[in-house]
């Protein structure tokens, strides 16, 4: 019996463990796996940490793998042990621990970081990201002490974070460096529907504020805004964007940029050593949504199993926030390009806003508040390219309409 | 309890007798009157819906002077106070009145006599001009005074009927029906209908002959020339009761068959069925209209038809004659009192020296009229000179219905003084007044009508004045006594009727036909229980349904036959208006709208003002079927909806007369007909102006359907018509808005940004869509497309009916089609019982319906006026076609 090759996994996250589930049913007897993890934990479904926030789910809902998952299928894991080195030309890692584990191949998951403004005052006790377990459990145990609670950052995490804080109690105030909520994922339009919407559940909103400082001694006790005005706060949570987790590569001479640059198949420089996940630049982008990952994972798997036709051609990437109660869903290009056709619907008494954005007949964008149950015929008919131009005078009311309809007499 | 009041119909010349009920809540029920011999009961879809037209949002209710409101006095006194100011500076030519042929006699007879006796012009012209003095003078020609031979009943004996320009199935529904209904009795009864267009008459006639527009005379001219060489003459009547048979037939026997039917555009063999048939028969009617009348040569073509009737001997015995059917319900009163600037009053004649002063000593009056004044078209062209000062216009809207009406209106605009009487608050006629008197309307008035057959029929008031609304002949009166005029002191209309009737009689010795003797002296009783009766009247008080027979009303009491040759319309197409416009009535509208546009069931029919041509002719313009399209003659142009037709002829345009300012931007056809009249009647040609049509292109089309009013004069085309609990504006528009959303708000008034107000916007194919709701009601709904594929309006409209918008209405109606198909009736078809297109078609295929009966019995549709019988047909066949 010759020996198995090794594969290690740098990363116990949703994208290192997805693809490793992806090699199993690929290839299951190829490898010998170890997983390093940083965090002390199984492997956790991270985008669901925002309903334990809320109060909604519990962490056990949200494990994807047990301990004996791993052991079922002979991976070797270890978790809480960062890896502190990669040797290429030996082809070893060796973790914090002093773990060293030889590879053939090696799969780097490393994810992202949250970035942390560097405004004084940014350490200061109390002043936390929102990235994993252990940030929800500082959050709720903030809340069970203390009143007022500052988020600053208005994005899909920020709002996440702050809609959870709010459940638990809080006096919630979500700072915002631009004048709209979640620019990335909503336009304008939608983004008013769902402040509305969120300071109708108390949730308080200081937009184009810019942190100067964060105050306190030991303990965060507010913060200074750019002109003067402080805010009072407990707790201060940065949700202001990711930063690919790159430090280990780089260390290792990988070729990064903004991320671990990583070809069609998912393949860093080194052709040893494979890459997914946040933590990699594709063609230029940089993803932070699960969908993306799925889809690296598959294509990556596909290679490591030596199954290698599989192509990663970048992701059309759709949002959901998960807000009990606010329906949100953007996909594409939702703010459209010069040149691009908008599609519009509002029926504001029922709370729905949607908006397409149709480039050379195809659905480019969409963005929908408040009804977003054709979210994923949008999402299809985008991904297929499919010509909607027959549908189009249709398309916005949505697929039952659409089909019940005959075409625009 | 229910106040029933038998009353007469005010829309065409027919004269239906109209029963309208009040129930103690006010609410008025109206049915035809089983009693009158004009329709026995029935209505068309315009008489059924008058109750629709009796509510007060757009009456004028008070005097106004310069816009300003004033009481009675103040404005009667102001009004006279610049009449005798122009009338001492200038003379009384230079006032003139233009009335209508919409007055009672009653208020007709108390104009005239205003201005024939007192002011001493004749000054005083009508719209009736516009519409059957041609016919007055082919009459008066033939038979020594405007007489109609025959009666109603003729119709219904003859065993041919000639329908020669008459629609008359859209514009005397009910004379038509009496046709159907012989015709259904006798399948031998013969029609032949004579119009250049295939119209909804078509559908009963055995030949239809669509001759070249204009050229009536040329056919009738064959047509005797025929009967002459053919053995045809009524030699003994001809010798004994008519003189000029020979000097006439020369005259028609000078142009050959194939020259006929070359001027006609008719076949010959088409020519000589039509000739064959008319001499088969001894009992034939020709029915003719403003078809006829409204002609360069209208008065030769009335004696042309008139000439046939003679030789032949087919007129003045049961089921013969030639019929001039009159359009308006007063038309025939007019001309009784004088009300024209040729005539004089009672059948007597401006020019005879004994008439003038038979009148003129019953009147007791300072002066009389002893020559014509102004005809309608001179009357308006002398304001714009500056030679007339001071026009009083009452019960007629000129700025819509003249020709060149464009010329009328800046005439009216630089006139020192307009006086306005109107019914309505705001018509193009009433912009332009300095001071304007409220008049009552049908509802109110008291009085009487004749009808084209010579009945009287009194027309009674149901509901008290509105307002300060009077009557016109109060006005009149206020009027005449102010300017300082004995002889006005009538007290009530059947006073003023007494005094026309004894002039009728005073000193006619039986030359004159028009007679009311046997009407004189009724007590206010009497003339209130006044039963329909057709004139000359005998001392008895019983009428006379035929009259022409062996007697006229010349000196000799001959007859006379005219010699008329053809000429070609005075202005022919070329090679930059190549088409011939052809104007008239559309089946759901009277006029200019002021009455009918208030019903939403006869706005529904053909709601939008349209031109109307061949598919062919309308290729070689590129305006494609439902675009907007520019319609140009030398005089003006006008922005309506094209239509497709295959009932048109090549080469020529309809276009309803009936949109004016308030119902569209620019659908004023009157603004292009050309100005020309006949040199007899002055009558205008407004069946042949020479004009051309190119399309209006527009960036995007659309319309409103709002509660609330919507100011869309900014929009390059809109037209408006009134819905069952909403206004629909067709719209269409040059250059998109940058933010169709605030756009959108604006227009339906839903600016506040609370409103709940739900839209769909696709601005790059310049789609809009949204709807205003109110108390989950829908309030205003608008949809804009580049193309026409908007949605059913009908669909729509009947959303206004709705308490609360469900859920999936929200859906469906920014989608514009409803969830259920069934939900959208399509376009009225059968205005009476409001029955829509789409359900026709369907229980047409449903229950394989092959019959318009048949359809009566499932739908109702058609059973009551059958107007729309015609279109039931053809939907008929189209679904058999589809199928």
């Amino acid at each position: 019996m010759t020996e198995k090759h090794k594969l290690v996994v740098i990363g116990n996250g949703m994208a290192g463990m997805r693809t490793v589930e992806e090699l199993l049913k690929l290839a299951p007897e190829l490898y010998d796996i170890t997983v390093f993890g940083a965090e002390p934990h199984g492997n956790y479904n991270r985008i669901m940490l925002s309903p334990v926030l809320a109060g909604e789910k519990t962490l056990d809902e949200i494990m994807i793998n047990s301990p004996q998952w791993y052991a079922r299928h002979g991976i070797t894991l270890c978790s809480g042990d960062p890896v502190i080195k990669i040797n290429r030309r030996q082809r070893w890692v060796m973790a914090e621990s002093g773990r060293k584990v030889r590879y053939d191949r090696l799969l780097l998951a490393t994810g992202s970081n949250p970035f942390i403004i560097p405004v004084p005052g940014h350490d200061k006790a109390g002043v936390i990201s929102f990235r994993d377990i252990q940030d929800v459990h500082t959050m709720l145990e903030a809340a069970g002490q203390y009143r007022h609670a500052v988020v600053i950052g208005g994005g899909l995490l920020g709002l996440e974070a702050a809609n959870g804080l709010r459940a638990q109690g809080m006096e919630v105030t979500v700072v915002h460096l631009l004048d709209t909520l979640m620019e990335r994922q909503l336009d304008h339009a939608a983004a008013g529907l769902l402040r509305e919407a969120l300071e109708s559940r108390g949730i308080r909103f200081a937009m184009g504020a810019q942190t100067e400082e964060i105050l306190g001694q030991e303990r965060v006790s507010g913060i200074r805004f750019k002109d003067g005005s402080q805010l009072q706060a407990d707790l201060v949570v940065m949700a202001v964007g990711i930063r690919p987790s790159i430090d280990l590569a780089q260390s290792a001479g990988l070729h990064c940029q903004r991320g671990i640059v990583v070809n069609d198949t998912l393949q860093t420089f080194d052709p040893k050593i494979y890459a997914v996940g946040e933590c990699v630049q594709h063609r230029d982008a940089i993803y932070g949504l699960v969908a993306p990952l799925w889809e690296q994972a598959r294509v990556c798997a596909g290679h490591l199993a030596r199954l290698g036709y599989g192509q990663y051609q970048g992701s059309q990437v759709s949002t959901k926030l998960k807000v009990t109660g606010i329906d949100l869903f953007s996909a594409g290009d939702f703010n459209g390009q010069e040149g691009d056709e908008e599609i519009v619907f509002r029926d504001l008494r029922r709370g729905v806003y949607k908006k397409l954005v149709v480039r050379d007949g195809r659905i480019a964008g969409a963005v929908l508040y408040g009804d977003i149950s054709d979210g994923s015929w949008y999402y299809d008919l985008m991904i297929e390219g499919a010509d909607v131009s027959e549908l189009r005078d249709v398309l916005i009311f949505g697929q039952a309409f659409a089909k019940a309809a005959p075409a625009a007499a | 309890m229910l106040q029933t009041t038998r009353t007469t119909c005010p829309y065409c010349g027919v004269g239906c007798g109209v029963v309208a009920s009040r129930d103690a809540a006010g609410k008025i029920d109206i049915q035809g009157d089983p009693e009158h011999p004009a329709n026995f009961g029935r209505l068309c879809s315009k008489g059924s819906a008058l109750g629709e037209t009796l509510g007060l949002s757009e009456r004028l209710l008070r005097p106004e002077i310069d816009g300003t409101p004033a009481d009675w006095d103040h404005a009667l006194d102001t009004a006279a106070g610049r009449l005798r100011q122009i009338i001492d500076q200038h003379g009384p030519e230079a006032v003139a009145l233009y009335v209508s042929g919409q007055l009672l006699t009653e208020d007709y007879y108390v104009a005239n006599k205003l201005v024939k006796g007192y002011l001493g012009s004749a000054n005083i012209d009508t719209n009736s001009r516009l519409c059957m003095s041609s016919a007055v003078v082919g009459h008066k020609r033939a038979f020594g005074a405007d007489i109609v031979p025959g009666c109603y009943e003729d119709i219904e004996l003859a065993d041919l009927v000639v329908i020669t320009g008459a629609n008359l199935a859209w514009c005397h529904p009910i004379v038509y029906q009496r046709l159907v209904a012989a015709r259904k009795r006798r399948p031998e009864l013969r029609v032949v209908v004579i119009d250049p267009r295939g119209t909804a008459t078509c559908d009963i006639a055995d030949l239809h002959l669509a001759l070249k527009p204009g050229t009536d005379v040329a056919l009738f001219n064959g047509l005797l020339k025929h009967l002459a060489e053919k053995g045809h003459v009524a030699e003994a009547f001809i010798t004994d009761h008519t003189q000029g048979a020979t000097a006439t037939i020369e005259v028609a026997a000078q142009t050959r068959l194939e020259q006929t039917a070359e001027i006609c555009g008719l076949g010959i063999a088409e020519l000589q069925g039509f000739y064959r048939l008319f001499a088969a028969h001894e009992k034939v009617v020709t029915i003719f209209s403003q078809g006829v009348n409204q002609s360069s040569a209208g008065s030769d073509k009335v004696s042309s038809i008139i000439n046939c009737h003679l030789l032949s001997g087919r007129i003045g015995r049961p089921g013969m004659g030639p019929f001039s059917i009159t359009g308006q319900p007063n038309a025939m009163g007019g001309r009784e009192v004088g009300g024209l600037a040729n005539l004089l009053a009672a059948h007597m004649n401006l020019d005879d020296v004994e008439h003038r002063a038979i009148v003129q000593d019953f009147w007791s009056s300072p002066k009389i009229a002893d020559r014509p004044g102004l005809k309608a078209v001179d009357l308006f062209e002398a304001i714009h000179a500056g030679q007339i000062k001071a026009v009083w216009v009452i019960a007629t809207n000129p700025v819509v219905s003249m020709p060149d009406a464009q010329r009328v209106q800046a005439a009216l605009e630089a006139c020192e003084l307009v006086l306005v009487s109107d019914v309505r608050r705001d018509t193009d006629t009433v912009r332009l007044a300095d001071i304007v008197f409220p008049a009552t309307a049908w509802a109110e008035k008291d009085g009487t009508v004749t009808n084209s057959e010579r009945r009287l029929s009194r027309q009674r008031g149901f509901i008290p004045p509105p307002g300060q609304a009077r009557p016109d002949w109060w006005i009149l009166c206020e009027m005449a006594r102010r300017l300082g005029y004995e002889g006005f002191d009538f007290q009530s209309p059947g006073e003023i009727f007494d005094e026309h009737a004894r002039l009728s009689a005073c000193a006619n010795d039986g030359r004159r036909g028009f007679n009311l003797g046997g009407l004189t002296g009724l007590t206010k009783e009497q003339y209130d229980a006044l039963e329909p009766v057709q004139w000359p009247i005998r001392p008895d008080g019983s009428g006379t349904p035929r009259l022409c027979g062996e007697r006229f009303y010349t000196p000799d009491h001959k007859a006379r036959l005219v010699p008329v040759l053809y000429r070609a319309p005075r202005n022919a197409p070329d090679g930059d208006y190549p088409f011939v416009l052809n104007t008239g009535r559309i089946r759901d509208q009277w006029h200019t709208m002021t009455r009918t546009g208030l019903s939403a069931r006869l706005g529904s029919h053909l709601p939008e003002p349209f031109v109307e041509l061949h598919p062919r002719d309308a290729l070689l313009c590129g305006t494609a079927d439902g675009t907007l399209g520019r319609v140009r003659s030398r005089w003006g142009d006008i922005v309506v909806r094209v239509k497709h037709s295959v009932e048109m002829p090549r080469g020529s345009l309809f276009v309803p007369i009936h949109w004016n300012s308030l119902s569209a931007s620019d659908a004023r056809v009157g603004k292009l007909v050309n100005p020309v009249v006949d040199p007899d009647s002055g009558e205008p040609e407004f069946k042949h102006t020479p004009v051309q049509l190119e399309p209006f292109t527009v960036d995007w089309h659309g319309f409103v359907l709002s509660r609330r009013t919507v100011n869309c004069e900014a929009f390059a085309y809109w037209s408006k018509a009134t819905g069952e609990q909403c206004q629909r504006y067709e719209l269409a528009g040059r250059g998109c808005p940058a933010d169709w959303s605030a756009w959108g708000r604006a227009l339906l008034h839903a600016t506040d940004t609370q409103a709940d107000y739900l839209e769909y916007v696709d601005s790059t194919a310049s789609l809009y869509r949204a709807a205003l709701i109110l108390d989950d009601r829908i309030e205003a709904c608008i949809f804009v497309s580049p193309r026409l594929d908007l949605p059913s309006r009908q669909w729509l409209a009947g959303l206004f009916a709705q308490d609360r918008l469900g859920e999936l209405d929200r859906i469906s109606l920014l989608m514009g089609r409803p969830s259920d198909p069934a939900a959208d009736a399509g376009p009225v078809v059968c205005s009476c019982f409001g029955v829509g297109r789409n359900r026709i078609l369907h229980e047409i295929s449903a229950a394989s319906l092959t019959t318009p009966e048949a359809i009566g019995q499932c739908l109702k549709a058609g059973t009551n006026c059958g107007s729309c019988v015609p279109e039931l047909r053809k939907l008929i066949a189209e679904a058999r076609s589809a199928a």
